[in-house]
């Protein structure tokens, strides 16, 4: 059973007002009033289209908004709907809201959600960001079938991206996850994504939420505990994934949700993934993946030049984690010019590794760890972006793929590492 | 005159013998104690290595760069150093605690003050190990967030973070001992202004370009960069 003494009391009692729900839509919510209400408009129209007998509620969990989220997402009623959509629900469709905090925090915002869904003996559950200006009812079917109606425990989204987007998720967090645990999960680490009601209740009662990390990388958590707990998990294609621009100080806190959470994560899933060999294609509804090739315009000199001074000006770090042979190897590359720069698929997996076991020795502070990873994916990045700059996609997915299986082809050398800590 | 010589010699000798006869226990109580001191001295330093090993003192101190200092002055590890310190203060202790039972005239207040001195010598070592423990981790801080940050010269800048931390430890710890405090709060306050005013004159000076991206990077809005990465990470 959850725990529930985070909740206010306010939110307890709407939530017995609500009673028992087959369906819960969590909108974890901070500032979002422009693109809110469009948001719940496509939820409710989803719910009604794909589900219109169950008994469904929306729960958002805001982060301190002060532009009236919450205010937006519990004043739409059903009936904004129905002039325009011709839609009948047969039960009532509730929409709650609560203020976890004055700031957000994504790993309190999933445990309401999750403490909600407990409480109210949800059989399926979705989670959907605020930000997805693309968003499409049938999302909501794609999320909830398969474990409404098909039984499965974690739907991860697969998307049509940019070959050079989510570089850091094609690089490292697809190879890596997909040798470890076996399963080829595009999309491990998602803003979107359902899951069964046990699912939840299982990872809702993991001792996790008090770790001063404020959930980063909370939603990487819920898949990973859900790869190594050995639920059922397949995919759903959503369609193109809206183009994030960001500015290069966000790698480093993509790198600390991302490489820290999985790092973390491999000390208590090591009985499973120590054990896994090879992979598999998950049941996936749609395609697999999508690339866009439209063309983008990169600073490839930017990366470059970050990676070698990040490997000359942290050589003292990079003693204390890397190997003397990988540390000479990267020292190598990172003389070369721009032409003949390659950083080898081989050199990038053994790097990931050799960081992935210092972090569990924790050789020095494991944020630092953490951040001296940033410089060396630059490198990484640089020689994807000169691999693929006249690729087509085929050929983009086969490097992908070349990748992921030096991953899957030098697992052994991980677990030598992780042995030799022993 | 004979006699006298005689009584006299035979008297001294007596008193010899009685304070010989005083003295001998005393000697012997020392003895045991300095027997007992090692002992004891022993065992704690077995109990602590144990310890120091357990808790990976090790690797801590090569975190905060003591590992370095010791290797690059042939010492051994900074758990055995520790170990041998803590033994030799034991024994020291017992055998001044036994030279304190002979009674030697004088001694008496030399040992009164090592032992009032003991627990400023330990809380400067304390001082001492913790902060450079920290100038490690600061320094190291500042090189990661200064080469993630792209910023010129991150190593000149983590290595004056570590200075000015282990000038500032220092002074904490020559204060702790009592030695030359005057002089060292004089030498302090020096080096510490003469520190902040050359990156003052560096940063305001050499650096002028530098500043004035820095500025304008931190307080002008709406201008893009020009070698922004268009790349999202996720």
């Amino acid at each position: 059973m959850a725990d529930e003494s985070f909740l206010t009391d306010d939110f307890l009692r709407q939530l017995i007002n609500v009673g028992e729900v087959d369906i819960l839509v969590g909108l974890p919510t901070h500032n979002n009033a422009k693109t809110v209400g469009p948001i719940i408009h496509t939820i409710r129209s989803g719910i009604l289209r794909g589900f219109p007998r169950a008994r469904a509620v929306i729960v958002n969990a805001d982060g301190g908004s002060r532009d009236g989220t919450p205010e937006l997402v519990t004043g739409i009623s059903i009936d904004d709907l129905r002039p325009a959509s011709n839609l009948r629900a047969l039960r009532t469709l509730h929409s709650i809201s609560t203020r976890y905090a004055s700031s957000p925090a994504s790993g309190v915002a999933l445990r309401t959600i999750l403490a909600a869904a407990e409480l109210l003996r949800a059989k399926a559950c979705v989670v959907l960001s605020p930000e997805s200006a693309n968003i499409e009812p049938e999302w909501l079917s794609k999320l909830l079938h398969p474990i409404y109606d098909d039984g499965f425990d974690l739907v991860t989204p697969t998307y049509r991206r940019h070959r050079f987007e989510g570089l850091l998720i094609t690089n490292l967090l697809y190879p890596m996850t997909r040798a470890l645990y076996g399963l080829r999960i595009r999309e491990a680490y998602s803003p979107e994504f359902g899951f069964s009601g046990r699912l939840g209740s299982q990872f809702l009662g993991q001792n996790i939420w008090s770790d001063g990390t404020h959930g980063a990388g909370v939603e990487l958590r819920f898949t990973l505990a859900a790869l190594a707990g050995r639920y059922l998990v397949c995919q759903s294609f959503l369609g193109e994934k809206e183009r994030i621009e960001r500015s290069a100080a966000d790698l480093v806190p993509a790198v600390r949700q991302i490489v820290g959470t999985l790092f973390s994560a491999l000390e208590s899933g090591f009985p499973v993934w120590s054990a896994v060999a090879g992979s598999q294609t998950p049941p996936t509804n749609g395609a697999e993946h999508g690339v866009l090739l439209e063309p983008l315009r990169v600073n490839r000199k930017r990366l470059r030049d970050m990676f070698s001074t990040g490997v000359a000006e942290l050589e003292t770090v990079f003693q204390s984690i890397l190997s003397p042979s990988t540390l000479v190897e990267l020292q190598r590359i990172a003389r070369l010019g721009e032409e003949e720069f390659h950083y080898p698929a081989e050199l990038w997996v053994r790097t990931v590794y050799e960081f992935a076991a210092s972090y569990q020795k924790s050789v020095i502070s494991r944020d630092h760890i953490i951040q001296a990873l940033a410089p060396l994916f630059r490198g990484r990045a640089f020689t994807f972006l000169m691999e693929n700059r006249n690729a087509s996609g085929d050929e983009v997915e086969n490097n992908i793929e070349a990748l992921c299986l030096e991953f899957e082809r030098l697992k052994p050398y991980l677990l030598q590492l992780w042995k030799s800590r022993e | 005159m004979r006699e006298m010589i005689i009584s006299e010699l035979s008297q001294a000798l007596h008193e010899m013998a009685r304070g010989f006869a005083h003295f001998l226990p005393r000697l012997i109580v020392m003895l045991i104690l300095a027997f007992a001191g090692w002992v004891i001295a022993y065992v704690v330093k077995a109990v602590l290595r144990s310890i120091l090993r357990l808790i990976k003192f090790d690797k801590l101190s090569e975190n905060a760069g003591a590992s370095q200092l010791l290797t690059n002055a042939a010492l051994p590890s900074a758990t055995e150093m520790l170990s041998r310190f803590v033994f030799w203060l034991t024994w020291l202790g017992f055998i001044l605690l036994g030279v304190r039972v002979l009674g030697i005239l004088g001694l008496q207040d030399q040992i009164a003050r090592f032992f009032l001195f003991l627990p400023r010598l330990f809380g400067a070592i304390f001082i001492l190990f913790f902060g450079l423990l920290a100038a490690s981790f600061f320094s190291r801080a500042a090189l990661l967030a200064a080469v993630n940050a792209n910023v010129p010269s991150p190593r000149v800048l983590s290595l004056a973070l570590r200075s000015i931390i282990i000038v500032f430890v220092l002074s904490i710890v020559f204060e702790e001992l009592g030695l030359a405090e005057q002089t060292m709060l004089v030498a302090f306050g020096i080096a510490f202004g003469a520190l902040m005013l050359g990156l003052a004159i560096a940063f305001g000076i050499g650096g002028r370009d530098l500043a004035k991206r820095f500025l304008e990077k931190r307080f002008v809005r709406g201008k893009k960069e020009e070698n922004e990465d268009e790349l999202s990470p996720l």
